[in-house]
C-alpha cells in the first residue's frame, strides 16, 4: 500500500480536528455503545419561531432538550429549506440568561417602584399584580388598565387575552405589537374587500410572470419566500422582477427593474401606474364594471401625532381621516390623470424608462403579476392608502384572485395573521373580522363566550402609540406586556414609552423569556416559556394555521403566557370587576372567579386530558386539568365556521403541516373570491368579494400627500429604520445565538460613501445620529449589503445598545394608527 | 464594552449573603436577595443613556472550517466576502464552491441538497432556489458573543465526550 502525500495530509488534518474537538480518535472505530437507540433523536414538527413566512421545521429532542433542527421536507411553504435564523432555532432557548423566576422591584421587603429586582414566588408576584390592578380599577375604572400583546402570541394566548381583557376587565385597551407591523395592511383589506388577509397564497410564486416589491426587502426579511421568487425568476427567463425601495439592498440584486425613489413618493408612482393603465386603454372594463365600486378618500388626514403638534395642526383638515365618499370611474381617472410620467419622475427621482417598464408589468394583460409588500408600505403615514392603491392596480386590470395574479401583503411576525388579526387582539377587533363597535358583533361574542349581554365595552381601546402616550400622561396605569420588546420597538421611546413605564403612578408587568430592555424597565418581570416549551398554534401570511406540541420543559419556574393569564384570572371575582347592573340582571354570575366564567365556562374546559397525545407533555393541561389549548381553539373556531373563516377540527392540525382557511369539507382554500376555487363564491358569480355586502371591491381615489417630517437645512438627512437577515424580534433571541450574533454583531449606520466623505466620516467612524427627539451613537458603514442614495441613512433597530427609536418620530397613519418608522429627519455629528 | 456594568446574572448579592450566612450561622432572618441584572444585551445600565460604540467587528478570514452544531446546520463562511457580487448575473461564491471548480480552488463543494429542485429532483447544476448563498451562509465577525449559549448537541447528549 502506498500512502500519497495527500493521504498523509488528510490523516494529519483529521488528527488535528479530533484533538481540537477533544475526541479520542480510537473511539471512532468502536461499536456504538448503547446500540443505535443511543444515537436516535425524537423528531417532531413545529413552525419556525421567527417571521410571518411560516416555514416548517423538524425539531430534534434528546433527553429533554432540543439538540437539532432542520427544514421540514413535508412543509409546503419551504420544502426542506430554512434561512440562517431557522437553521439556528435549536439555540434560541438556551441563552445563559433565561429568566427562570418572577422578579419584583422591592425595597425593604415590599414592592417599590424604585426598588431592586428581587426573586419572588409566583404567589407573591400574582398577589402584588392583582392588588395593583384592583387599585387602578377601583380608582379609575377599566380604561386605566391595558395590555400589549404580540403577533408572536400563540392563537390560544391571543384568544385568552382578548377574553380576559374585554370580558374580564371590560377594557378594550388591548393591542398587539402587530400594530407596529401590519395594521395598515389589515385596515386596507377591510376597507377594500370587507375581509382581512390575502386572497391568494404562496402557490402564486410558481405561477406569476412578474414580481413587484413595494418597500419590501424579501431577500433578507423573507428569505425562504425569496428562494421561491429566485427559483421562478432564474428558472424562467420571461419572468421579471421589479424592486422599489428608498435604497438599494439585497433584493435589488435580483431586480430587472431596480427603482430607488424619494421617501413617500411611492404614492405618486402608484397613481401614475393607474393613470398609465387608463391612458393606454388597458382597463379590464368587464371586471371593473362587475366587481368593483369607486370611492374617494378624505384628504388632509394629518400624521397621527399628538393633537397639539404643529405639524399635525398644519396638515390635518379632514374631520374623519377614514371617511370615504362614493365616486365614479371618471372621477378616479381624473384624479390620477395629474400623475403624468414627467411629473412623477420628477417628484420621485426615478428615471422615466424604469417607471414605464414597471407600469407595463401591470398594464400588459398577458402578464401575471404578484405585488409584494411589507414595512415600506405599512410603516407609512399613508400606509392604508398605499395598500389600497396597489389593490387599485390589480382591480383595474382584473389581476386578482387567481394563480399568479396576486396582491400579497407579507407579514413580519409568525402569527401576525393567526393571532393579532384572526383572533382580533387589536383595540377595536373581535374574532373573525368582527369589531367592538358593532352591537351585533358584541352580542355574538357574548353568546359564544357565555357571558352576560352588554359586558363587552363598545368603544375601541388605546392603540400602541396611544398606550405609550397614556402611560406617559398617567391615564393608563396598569399595563401588562407579553411576548414583545416594546420599549425597544416603539417610536420616540425616550419621550413617550420610557417615562410612561417609569411613571410612579403606573405598574408595569413584562412577561418574557429573556431580560430585554422592556423587561428591565418594568416593575414585575414574569419568566415565560417559549416556542416548543408549550403547545402552540400560529397563523402565517397565507392564511395557514399550524399547530405544534410541547416538546421540552421550560427552565426553572418559567411558564407560558397562557398559563400566566389563566392563573392570574383566578385572582378576580365578577363582583370586583363587573358592574352591579349586569350582575343584578344575571345573578348566577355573582361571586365567581374570572377563571370560572372565562375558562371553566363549559366550553373551554370541555375536552378531558385523556384526549392529549401521550407522547407529548402539556404543562397547561396538566395544571388546569383539561385540554386547555383544544378547548380555547374550538371555542374560538366557532366564530369563523360558516362565515368564511372556517378552521378544521383542532386535532387535524397536529397531523398536517398547516391548512389554509377557509377549510370547508376538509379542504383548504388556496384562492379566495373566485368561483371554482373558493366554495363561498355563489355559482355564476365568477368573482365575488363577499366580504362586502354588494360583493364588490372598492377602488379608492386618493392623492399623493407628503411625509410628516422631511429633511430641512438643519436636520438634513432621511432616517430609515428596519431589520437585517440575522436578527428578528428586536434581537432578543437571535443576539443570544453565537453564530447569528457574530454574523451581525451590532447595529450600524448605513450611509452613502460620498455623503460620508463630505461630512468627514471614515468607514467605521463613530457618529451621533440626532433628531429633534433624541440621539444615539453608531458606526458608519459605507459598504456591505445596503447601498444608500445620497441623503438617506439606514439603521437597524435590533441592537439594545443603539436604541434608534429614541430618534424616530411617533407619526402614524391616521387611519391604521401604525407608526411610520421609515421617514424622519436627522443630522449626523461627530462624537 | 457594551454594558457599563459587567454581566452578572448569577446574583452577587445572594452569593455574598450565602457567605455571611455560613459565617454567622442560622441566626439571621432570611433576607431576600436582590438580583443585579445588567446583561450586556440589554444595552446600557441606564437604558436611555449613550455610551461608546465598539468598532465594527472584522470578519474571521482564517479559512478554518468550523464544527457544525448538528448535521443540518449550514456551515459558516470562514473567509471574507466583502465586495462579492451575488446578483442575477453573477455569483462569485460559485467561482470556487461549484463542483467544477473545487479541485482548483480547494474550497468545499456545495452539498448535494443544493442540486435539488422544489420537488426533490437532482438537477445538473445548482438549483435556482439555492442561488443566494447568503440567506443561509454567513460570515463571522471576530467578536465574543455577549451572552453564552448553553445549547448541547445530540452527540454530547448521547454520552460523547
Amino acid at each position: 500500500m502506498t500512502i500519497s502525500r495527500r493521504d498523509l495530509l488528510k490523516a494529519q488534518a483529521a488528527g488535528i480536528a479530533a484533538m481540537a474537538a477533544n475526541i479520542p480518535l480510537s473511539s471512532q472505530a468502536q461499536p456504538v455503545p448503547g446500540g443505535v437507540e443511543s444515537l436516535q433523536i425524537t423528531w417532531s414538527k413545529a413552525p419556525c419561531r421567527f417571521c410571518g413566512t411560516g416555514c416548517g421545521v423538524m425539531v430534534g429532542v434528546k433527553e429533554g432538550r432540543v439538540v437539532a433542527t432542520h427544514g421540514d421536507l413535508l412543509a409546503e411553504v419551504n420544502r426542506g429549506l430554512n434561512c440562517v435564523k431557522g437553521y439556528f432555532l435549536s439555540k434560541i432557548m438556551y441563552g445563559q440568561d433565561r429568566l427562570t423566576q418572577p422578579l419584583l422591584r422591592k425595597r425593604d421587603g415590599i414592592y417599590a417602584k424604585d426598588g431592586e429586582f428581587t426573586p419572588v414566588s409566583w404567589e407573591e408576584a400574582f398577589d402584588t399584580m392583582a392588588a395593583q390592578a384592583k387599585r387602578v380599577l377601583k380608582d379609575k375604572g377599566p380604561t386605566a388598565v391595558g395590555m400589549f400583546g404580540s403577533g408572536q402570541w400563540t392563537i390560544f394566548e391571543g384568544y385568552a387575552a382578548t377574553k380576559l381583557m374585554r370580558a374580564g376587565f371590560r377594557s378594550n385597551n388591548l393591542d398587539p405589537n402587530a400594530r407596529h407591523c401590519m395594521a395598515s395592511a389589515a385596515y386596507a383589506f377591510m376597507r377594500t374587500f370587507g375581509m382581512d388577509e390575502p386572497m391568494g397564497c404562496y402557490d402564486d410564486f410558481e405561477a406569476a410572470d412578474a414580481f413587484v416589491l413595494w418597500g419590501s426587502n424579501m431577500a433578507e426579511m423573507h428569505p425562504i419566500l425569496w428562494t421561491r421568487v429566485a427559483d421562478r425568476r432564474l428558472g424562467h427567463p420571461h419572468v421579471k422582477v421589479a424592486v422599489l425601495s428608498t435604497f438599494t439592498h439585497r433584493s435589488s440584486d435580483l431586480a430587472d427593474i431596480p427603482i430607488v425613489f424619494k421617501p413617500g413618493t411611492d404614492l405618486a408612482i402608484l397613481n401614475y401606474i393607474a393613470n398609465h393603465i387608463i391612458q393606454t386603454g388597458r382597463v379590464n372594463r368587464d371586471f371593473v364594471d362587475r366587481h368593483t365600486t369607486f370611492v374617494a378618500g378624505a384628504t388632509g388626514i394629518g400624521y397621527g401625532l399628538r393633537d397639539d403638534d404643529p405639524r399635525e395642526v398644519a396638515a390635518r383638515t379632514a374631520e374623519d381621516p377614514a371617511a370615504t365618499t362614493p365616486s365614479t370611474f371618471e372621477e378616479f381617472a381624473e384624479l390620477v390623470s395629474e400623475y403624468t410620467l414627467e411629473k412623477v419622475s420628477e417628484l420621485s427621482g426615478v428615471e422615466p424608462g424604469f417607471l414605464e417598464q414597471l407600469a407595463e408589468l401591470y398594464a400588459d394583460p398577458d402578464r401575471k403579476v404578484m405585488s409584494l409588500w411589507t414595512m415600506g408600505f405599512n410603516q407609512h403615514v399613508r400606509g392604508v392608502w398605499a395598500n389600497q392603491m396597489v389593490y387599485n392596480l390589480h382591480l383595474l386590470t382584473g389581476k386578482i384572485s387567481e394563480p399568479g395574479n396576486s396582491p400579497f401583503s407579507l407579514t413580519g411576525q409568525p402569527s401576525a395573521c393567526g393571532t393579532a388579526r384572526e383572533v382580533g387582539t387589536f383595540a377595536h377587533r373581535l374574532p373573525a373580522d368582527m369589531t367592538v363597535t358593532n352591537p351585533e358583533h358584541r352580542k355574538h361574542a357574548e353568546e359564544i363566550w357565555r357571558i352576560p349581554e352588554g359586558l363587552i365595552p363598545d368603544k375601541p381601546g388605546l392603540h400602541a402609540v396611544a398606550q405609550d402616550r397614556a402611560l406617559h400622561d398617567g391615564t393608563l396605569n396598569f399595563y401588562w406586556i407579553q411576548v414583545n420588546n416594546n420599549l425597544q420597538a416603539s417610536p420616540n421611546n425616550s419621550n413617550e414609552a420610557w417615562p410612561g413605564y417609569r411613571n410612579p403612578e403606573n405598574f408595569i408587568v413584562v412577561s418574557d423569556a429573556y431580560p430585554t430592555v422592556t423587561a428591565l424597565a418594568a416593575d414585575l418581570i414574569l419568566p415565560a416559556a417559549m416556542w416548543v416549551e408549550k403547545e402552540g398554534a400560529y397563523g402565517n401570511a397565507e392564511r395557514r394555521t399550524h399547530v405544534w406540541h410541547q416538546l421540552v420543559e421550560a427552565p426553572g419556574e418559567a411558564r407560558s403566557d397562557l398559563w400566566q393569564m389563566m392563573e392570574f384570572s383566578k385572582r378576580f371575582t365578577t363582583d370586583e370587576v363587573w358592574p352591579e347592573e349586569i350582575l343584578a340582571a344575571n345573578p348566577n354570575y355573582r361571586g365567581q372567579s374570572l377563571f370560572d366564567v372565562l375558562f371553566r365556562n363549559g366550553s373551554v374546559d370541555r375536552f378531558d386530558i385523556s384526549e392529549l397525545n401521550p407522547d407529548y407533555a402539556n404543562q397547561e393541561a396538566k395544571h388546569f386539568g383539561f385540554y386547555v389549548q383544544k378547548g380555547l381553539f374550538e371555542e374560538y373556531a366557532a366564530f369563523g365556521r360558516g362565515h368564511g373563516h372556517d378552521l378544521a377540527p383542532y386535532d387535524t392540525y397536529h397531523e398536517v403541516r398547516g391548512l389554509r382557511w377557509p377549510v370547508v369539507d376538509g379542504k383548504e382554500t388556496l384562492w379566495r373570491y373566485r368561483e371554482g376555487l373558493d366554495p363561498y363564491v355563489e355559482p355564476g358569480a365568477g368573482v365575488q368579494f363577499y366580504g362586502n355586502p354588494d360583493g364588490k371591491a372598492k377602488i379608492i381615489a386618493v392623492p399623493y400627500e407628503p411625509p410628516a417630517e422631511p429633511p430641512d437645512e438643519e436636520y438634513n438627512i432621511w432616517l430609515v429604520t428596519g431589520r437585517v437577515l440575522e436578527h428578528w424580534h428586536s434581537g432578543s433571541m437571535t443576539m443570544r445565538v453565537p453564530e447569528l450574533y457574530r454574523a451581525f454583531p451590532g447595529a450600524r449606520c448605513f450611509m452613502n460613501p460620498e455623503d460620508a466623505r463630505d461630512m468627514g466620516f471614515n468607514q467605521g467612524a463613530e457618529v451621533r445620529i440626532v433628531s429633534r427627539r433624541g440621539e444615539i451613537r453608531s458606526r458608519v458603514e459605507t459598504r456591505g449589503r445596503n447601498r444608500m442614495p445620497r441623503g438617506v441613512i439606514f439603521v437597524p433597530w435590533f441592537d439594545a445598545s443603539q436604541l434608534i427609536n429614541k430618534v424616530t418620530l411617533d407619526a402614524t397613519d391616521p387611519i391604521s394608527k401604525q407608526t411610520d418608522f421609515k421617514k424622519c429627519a436627522v443630522k449626523l455629528l461627530s462624537v | 464594552m457594551r454594558g457599563q456594568a459587567p454581566f452578572r446574572l448569577i446574583r452577587p448579592v445572594a452569593m455574598a449573603g450565602l457567605t455571611l450566612f455560613a459565617l454567622v450561622g442560622a441566626a439571621l432572618p432570611q433576607a431576600e436577595p436582590a438580583v443585579q441584572i445588567v446583561p450586556p444585551l440589554t444595552g446600557w445600565a441606564e437604558p436611555m443613556s449613550e455610551g461608546q460604540i465598539p468598532p465594527l467587528g472584522r470578519p474571521i478570514t482564517d479559512d478554518v472550517r468550523r464544527m457544525r452544531n448538528y448535521p443540518g446546520q449550514p456551515p459558516v463562511i470562514p473567509h471574507s466576502i466583502d465586495g462579492y457580487q451575488l446578483t442575477v448575473n453573477t455569483n462569485r461564491c460559485m467561482d470556487c464552491h461549484k463542483p467544477q471548480f473545487t479541485e482548483g480552488s480547494g474550497a468545499p463543494m456545495i452539498s448535494v441538497t443544493h442540486f435539488m429542485d422544489r420537488d426533490g429532483q437532482i438537477l445538473t447544476d445548482v438549483t435556482p432556489r439555492r442561488y443566494f448563498c447568503t440567506a443561509c451562509h454567513v460570515q463571522q465577525a471576530d467578536v465574543r458573543p455577549l451572552v453564552p449559549n448553553e445549547f448541547r448537541d445530540g452527540y454530547r447528549h448521547a454520552g460523547g465526550p
